[in-house]
């Protein structure tokens, strides 16, 4: 069998041999099959190049398969061919030269070309030339795509004369684009360039803004006499200014050996370890180098002896500096370019600035709405009833986990949330029940205690879920209409799951609204917690008011967790990081009133996406800043932002 | 009046000779001074405990006298920690620097020490200057002071925002919860310059002192019983005075109490901030025998805990506090810790390091609801049998102090 | 006289099958100190089954020195100062002759001054920060050279990347890391300010501005790459917005150090695919010991869908090691064991052979892959083994820095000045 098998490949590798003086394009491949499979895209060039040099009619098959990593190298012979899977462990080969199947061959004989990420782009950007103009629609989005990533002014002509040809109308629209930006970076005729920057002013994309960076890029340099006429300077810099410091300066001189190096304090230590001399440096006993003014002693002693350069002084470098000439020269050598480039930027970044508030606006509305549906249950069981609830936050979890649950069940993504939202409704809802019945009821005299017992029920719950399924994060996945992001101009997008969450969050408002305004449970529960004394006489039944209204909360906390699971993580811990942002959410907004909770979570939202905003690089500090404030905002209204007066306040 | 004092609380009494007892007993097992029959991580963890039964005594001193749920007390706890943290960091490395320095052929500068003791310290986080909060880091005695200062201001400056504007109950709770949020998520900054997440560690080894870990936690040991056995002669002392029945008349009806003409904004901030001092001075005590100290630990979670120990083990008794603290502690290292028994149920196994925290958290809930005076209940159950009933005439820190509502409930 | 015979003849016997408290050096103990329970228990416990898988497979094939080996798991619940009493509790009450354990850099430092008190020996196995060296520990993850670097080079030089953002959880190891590289990219002549860093709390889930940032900074016509030391559960909520942010890998890669099998199966991988990461090791790896050892797994855990990762792997290095240097040595003794260490190979799961060091990190391959929709990860870059450095070369103060055991017996030599700057660890 063995012997069969070994004989059939011999063959095969005989007749491939022969076929060699034909096969035109593998032999090209063969003599950089090395570096193919080593693919680096240090030295992939020259062989993408070789490719392609060679003229033969196969190169956009070979450059298309190899970037899509479906080429395939023989183990048995090194041969490349093309793979067409067939089943997990077999593949087909076709020869590139001849466009014949070569047979099927088990994934083991054969090894797969992985080119990476920035050889891919490589091979894009030599595809480009074949494919702007390929009969296939998706090939010249390929090309185009590659030629957006890696702008190049080699394939400006043949991006113009692919534009008359073009009959796809988004794609005319994105070669027209392509074309204007590549004609203002690279066009060899300034003025074609300066009308292209006009042409594009104003307009927000992020291409555009990174097509005329490069343009303004200057470099500081530094001039022996007068700066050349030549040269295009942005700007001529006086040392010791606020945009160029004396040590920055300074630095720049000695970079250029234009001036000597500053000693520095460990040089200094260094300079008078070498020159110890019988315990001594510069007559100073060593044991008394122990302080900046005697090492200084010693190091003059040392100058005044020769032993070593004195170091330079304020005056000298001052010196230094006033024999040369500082400016900020541009690598662009037209005046008229750079000058209609900074135009048209200052005229985008106006606009990308006004673009960015609003971007930030909507950041921070989708915050809130998250903060807002985080804490809208809670505006039911500590805001209406006055019951602290430490295991809000477990209820949340608890919607996400049936939200996963769900999903394992129906896989379809659409329904399994259409299902998962009222499932997590009703499974929080009963859990909220069955807690007030159990637990809360006993304890409505005793708020402090039923924080306790809460508290109880929530690590409990929270170790439940850990025990059940597990402590890796699980994942709840949004259905793909939610993907993506709705899109208003490269600086403006916000993605659809928040939009979706936002919506949830009005949504639930209005719910809310109509439940207390509209309905008898509305009436009785408002009835209930003014005075249930009362309330109870008039005919309602306080317990079973409280127990819906508990499960209102508690279910609406359910859904809120399917809604954060979606777009966070589901862990066990998801709840504890939402609870005391909650419970801030309902104090600062104030109690008993769900437009209360709305402000709260509208200025908790705003506020830290606003001092997110301030210091972007640290997220941490924008959430204890706004913390702080909170606790100082409460000195000041108590009550929170929406207070309520009168009888309805309690006490 | 100290005799009488004993006298009116003969429960102080017991306590602390049952303090005593205790710490006689640990010394004479132990590795360092005895017959080695109690290791030296399990001194540790008594030595532990009695600091977490110092600051639960200020809690219940907070909450089951004064009647104020402070969420915040376990962040004063570790704000003592840091202050004493940061003296045994700086001390310790410098030791460590000037041993190094010492070998170079120049003698360091001050200013060379102090950077290399920076570099040090900082080098795991990535920098190596100090920051300004360190200033006081090379002088024992003021960060000692610092250890009651931070805390007790902090408590002043939070206490009198919070009461001037009448922020009460629950709103209180939230308000401190908040506080000890805040404060846990700065620590957790780097840019606070306490080095953010990995906190300051190895404090257990104590600058320029050569004997072993054996000795030195048998100090701790000694010096947390003593530190226990004043706040609690100190609690005792204040609860069982006027002003003990001020703060619990506030307790119980705070309206009331100010009509009768008192400063209730003053005594409620007395009593916060004093107990925030003695929560600091505990965690001064607590972290260098835990060796580590980390925002984590001052997490708002930490405090809630801290509540429910107060909780179990009995409220407005200062003994109770005590109780609930070593025993949750305790328990929770034992089950924790791998050494009970699993629990087959044919088709599952109840394995404890899984299922105490369930455990735990429904406890929290049977005590609430079933047992309101927590372990201290108990104590009524023998105290009642033996001595006679008082007619609610007394309410030291003898017998639960109840509100007489819930009593009645 | 006889009964009391019988008595302590079934004690000894008893104390032998569960404790061994009477018997001398039998069964030998092997301490698991990960946690249990807490935030860390996600990641921890895979390792915790690791081990004892580990174990019982020694245990078949006859144990260590003629002993059974036998675990001690203690649960230290992601509460960094229990690690240290239960690192205490492991060496002095239970006597364990090894730990492995630890994941987190502050929970290894809160171990630290424990374990070089008692002369303990700890295998750690999750990539970290480096700057350290203790005596007492065998670092069997990755230095910052054997994965942020690599890494990094592999940005500027396959990638070409020109802007970096450096995003990261706020504590030491992102920190750290994130400092080596700041050092490294400005020697590459990467300027000052296309460098964007920024920290994110444990758990962040909003990621929307920090994604919309990143996306920015492509203004200058520069191609940007994230670097990402994103821990824990805070990485799919970036990822997801990623992917809604519709970011290619193609447009900005993102490769990440602290993402592997175990948190991609967290979340739905298909908008992900040809994001990076970096390791030692990935499940995907296909060589016969790989295979050999999932097969191992799934049957100890009982579950096909549970996936391999690296720090798996360093325990599976790091414990066998661990057992051929106590045969070598012929004894479990801490000092004994630590000199057989040295120089001691043992086969990767990933091809090659793991070299142990004198400066008590291993030599590893970097493995480079790419994200794909299925949750595994396709190797596209495999180097040689790199021999792994505790103090980077690209800061200045770790520079002159060089860690050697075996020759100079000094965790923190300083070669300029030919000294040992200390013995015992920072912590």
């Amino acid at each position: 069998m063995m012997r069969i098998l070994l004989a059939a490949l011999l063959l095969l590798a005989a007749v491939c041999r022969v076929q060699a003086q034909d096969t035109p394009m593998q032999a090209v491949l063969q003599d950089n099959a090395d570096l193919m499979v080593k693919s680096s895209r240090q030295t992939i060039g020259p062989v993408i190049d070789a490719v392609v040099a060679s003229g033969l009619p196969q190169v956009q098959d070979v450059l298309q398969a190899w970037q899509a990593k479906e080429m395939w190298q023989r183990k048995a012979d090194g041969l490349f061919f093309h793979g067409e899977k067939l089943d997990a462990k077999t593949y087909r080969l076709t020869d590139f030269d001849s466009g014949l199947p070569v047979g099927e061959f088990a994934k083991g004989d054969l090894r797969q070309l992985k080119p990476n990420s920035g050889v891919r782009a490589l091979i894009g950007v030599a595809l480009v030339k074949f494919q702007l103009s390929d009969p296939d629609p998706t090939k010249r989005r390929d090309a185009l795509v590659s030629l957006e990533r890696d702008p190049n002014g080699a394939a400006l002509e043949a991006l113009r004369a692919s534009i008359a040809g073009e009959t796809d109308p988004a794609l005319l629209a994105r070669k027209q684009r392509l074309e204007r930006l590549l004609t203002m970076g690279y066009d060899t005729d300034p003025a074609a360039r300066i009308a292209a920057m006009e042409e594009m002013a104003g307009d927000t994309g992020l291409d555009v803004r990174a097509t005329l960076n490069p343009i303004l890029q200057a470099r500081l340099q530094v001039f022996d006499g007068e700066i050349p006429e030549a040269m295009n300077v942005l700007s001529r810099l006086e040392p010791g200014s606020d945009t160029l410091p004396v040590t920055v300066a300074y630095d720049l001189l000695v970079e250029q050996s234009k001036a000597p190096a500053l000693i520095s304090h460990d040089d200094m230590r260094n300079i008078l370890a070498e020159n110890i001399d019988g315990g001594r440096v510069g007559g100073i006993p060593v044991a008394k180098l122990d302080t900046d003014p005697a090492r200084r002693q010693a190091f003059a002693t040392l100058v005044e002896q020769g032993l070593t350069e004195a170091a330079t002084t304020e005056d000298e470098i001052e010196s230094y500096l006033s024999d040369y000439i500082f400016a900020e020269v541009y690598a662009e050598p037209s005046r008229a370019v750079t000058d209609a480039a900074a135009m048209a930027l200052e005229s985008i970044s106006t606009r990308v600035g006004i673009g960015q508030a609003v971007d930030l606006t909507l950041d921070a509305l989708s915050l809130a709405s998250i903060y807002f549906l985080a804490a809208i249950g809670l505006a039911i069981t500590f805001g209406v009833m006055r019951v602290i609830n430490m295991a809000h936050g477990e209820f949340i979890m608890m919607g996400a986990y049936t939200g996963y649950v769900v999903q394992q069940w129906v896989p379809n993504h659409t329904a399994s949330i259409i299902v998962a939202i009222p499932l997590a409704f009703t499974v929080t809802f009963a859990a909220g029940v069955a807690m007030e019945r159990l637990v809360i009821r006993w304890l409505y005299n005793r708020p402090l205690e039923s924080l306790l017992a809460t508290f109880g029920i929530s690590i409990a719950l929270q170790q439940l879920a850990k025990n059940i399924f597990g402590t890796q994060a699980r994942p709840l996945t949004a259905p793909s209409w939610l993907d993506g992001a709705w899109v208003l101009n490269d600086v403006v997008a916000i993605s659809y799951i928040r939009i979706a969450i936002f919506v949830l969050a009005l949504f639930f408002l209005g719910v809310f609204l109509f439940i207390m305004r509209r309905t008898r449970l509305g009436l009785e529960t408002r009835a209930v917690t003014q005075n249930p004394g009362m309330a109870a006489s008039m005919g309602i039944n306080p317990g079973r008011v409280n127990m819906l209204t508990f499960g209102l909360g508690s279910g609406i906390a359910g859904v809120a967790g399917v809604a954060i699971g979606l777009f966070a993580k589901v862990t066990s811990e998801l709840g504890s990081d939402y609870i005391v942002q909650s419970f801030m959410t309902v104090v600062v907004g104030g109690v008993g009133n769900i437009w209360g909770a709305l402000a709260g979570a509208t200025m908790i939202g705003f506020m830290q996406k606003g001092i997110e905003w301030f210091n972007p690089s640290n997220t941490l500090a924008a959430q204890t800043f706004m913390i702080v404030f909170i606790i100082i905002f409460i000195q000041f209204r108590p009550r929170g932002i929406v207070a309520l007066r009168g009888r309805a306040a309690g006490d | 009046m100290q005799r009488s004092f004993i006298t009116r609380n003969p429960s102080v009494l017991i306590f602390l000779a049952l303090l005593a007892l205790f710490t006689l007993g640990v010394t004479v097992l132990s590795e360092a001074f005895g017959i080695g029959l109690i290791s030296t991580s399990y001194v540790k963890v008594l030595g532990k405990t009695l600091c977490l039964a110092l600051v639960a005594v200020a809690m219940d001193l907070v909450w089951g006298y004064c009647g104020i749920l402070s969420l915040g007390h376990f962040a004063f706890f570790g704000l003592g920690g840091y202050m004493i943290g940061m003296w045994l960091m700086y001390e310790r490395t410098r030791d460590i620097v000037v041993g190094a320095l010492a070998e170079a052929p120049i003698p360091p500068t001050e200013q060379e020490i102090v950077d290399g003791i920076g570099t040090q310290i900082f080098g795991v986080v990535g920098s190596n200057e100090f920051p300004l909060i360190w200033s006081f880091a090379d002088s024992l005695t003021l960060q000692l002071a610092l250890v009651v200062v931070v805390p007790g201001t902090l408590a002043l400056i939070f206490g009198w925002l919070a009461f001037r504007s009448r922020v009460n109950d629950v709103y209180l709770s939230i308000l401190t919860q908040a506080m000890t949020l805040a404060l846990a998520l700065y620590l957790f900054q780097n840019d606070s310059g306490l080095r953010g997440n990995n906190g300051l560690s190895g404090l257990q080894n104590l600058p320029g002192v050569e004997q072993p870990q054996s000795h030195v936690s048998m100090w701790f040991l000694w010096a947390s019983a003593l530190a226990l056995g004043l706040g609690y002669l100190l609690s005792a002392w204040i609860v069982a005075g006027k002003f003990g029945s001020v703060i619990r008349g506030i307790r119980d009806n705070e309206a009331r109490v100010r009509f009768l003409g008192y400063s209730v904004e003053t005594y409620k901030l007395t009593v916060f901030t004093l107990t925030a001092c003695i929560a600091g001075i505990a965690g001064a005590l607590y972290y260098p025998q835990a060796g580590i100290i980390n925002p984590a630990e001052v997490a708002p979670i930490t405090s809630i805990y801290l509540a429910a120990w107060v909780a179990i083990g009995g409220r407005g008794r200062l003994y109770g506090a005590v109780l609930g603290a070593v025993f949750v502690s305790l328990v929770s290292s034992w089950f924790t810790g791998g050494k009970a028994p699993d629990i087959p149920l044919g088709i599952y196994t109840v394995q404890w390091v899984d299922w105490w925290l369930v455990l735990l958290g429904l406890s929290f809930v049977a005590v609430t609801l079933f047992a309101p005076k927590g372990l201290g209940g108990l104590v009524d159950l023998w105290v009642e049998r033996r001595s006679p009933n008082r007619h609610g005439a007394d309410l030291g820190p003898d017998l639960g102090s109840l509100r007489e509502k819930e009593a009645s409930q | 006289m006889k009964f009391l015979n019988t008595m302590l003849a079934t004690t000894t016997a008893l104390a032998l099958q569960s404790a061994g408290a009477l018997a001398a050096d039998c069964p030998i103990k092997v301490g698991v100190l990960h946690s249990l329970s807490g935030t860390m228990a996600i990641s921890e416990t895979t390792l915790k089954d690791t081990m004892l898988m580990l174990i019982e497979q020694q245990n078949a094939k006859g144990g260590v020195l003629g002993c059974e080996l036998e675990a001690v798991v203690v649960d230290p619940a992601s509460d960094w100062p229990l690690f240290a009493e239960k690192a205490r509790e492991l060496l002095t009450v239970h006597e364990v002759d090894v730990i492995f354990g630890n994941w987190t850099s502050v929970s290894r430092k809160s171990v630290l001054p424990v374990i070089e008190e008692l002369n303990g020996l700890l295998f750690y196995p999750v990539q970290y920060e480096g700057e350290e060296s203790s005596r007492n520990v065998f670092y069997t993850g990755a230095a910052p050279n054997q994965q942020a670097i690599p890494a990094t080079d592999y940005f500027l030089e396959e990638l070409g990347v020109e802007k970096f953002a450096l995003l990261g959880t706020d504590y030491v190891y992102p920190r750290t890391t994130n400092n080596i590289l700041e050092a490294y990219l400005k020697d590459k002549g990467i300027g000052d300010s296309d460098i964007f860093v920024n920290y994110t709390p444990f758990g962040h889930s909003d990621w929307s501005k920090i994604v919309s940032d990143v996306v920015a900074l492509g203004a200058d016509g520069k191609k940007v790459g994230v670097i990402s030391t994103i821990n824990g559960d805070a990485n799919i909520g970036f990822y997801k917005e990623l992917a809604a942010a519709g970011v290619s890998a193609d447009d900005i890669p993102v490769v990440a150090f602290s993402v592997g099998e175990e948190e991609l199966s967290g979340l739905d991988t298909s908008n992900l695919v040809g994001h990076l990461a970096a390791w030692n090791y990935f499940m995907s790896a296909d060589t016969p010991e790989n295979e050999e050892f999932i097969a191992a797994w799934h049957a100890f855990i009982g579950d096909e869908a549970r996936v391999t990762n690296d720090p798996m792997e360093a325990h599976y290095i790091g414990f066998n090691m661990w057992v051929n240097a106590a045969d070598a040595a012929g004894s479990t003794e801490v000092d004994a064991v630590r000199d057989a260490m040295y120089g001691l190979e043992f086969p990767n799961l990933t091809g090659g052979t793991a070299v142990m060091l004198p400066n008590h990190h291993l030599a590893k391959p970097v493995l480079i892959g790419e994200i794909l929709d299925d949750g595994q990860f396709d190797i596209i870059s495999q180097t040689e083994e790199v021999p792994g450095d505790a103090w980077t070369d690209y800061l200045p103060e770790s520079a002159v820095l060089k860690s050697d055991w075996q020759g100079l017996d000094c965790g923190m030599y300083n070669i300029e000045t030919e000294s040992c700057v200390q013995t015992l660890s920072n912590y």
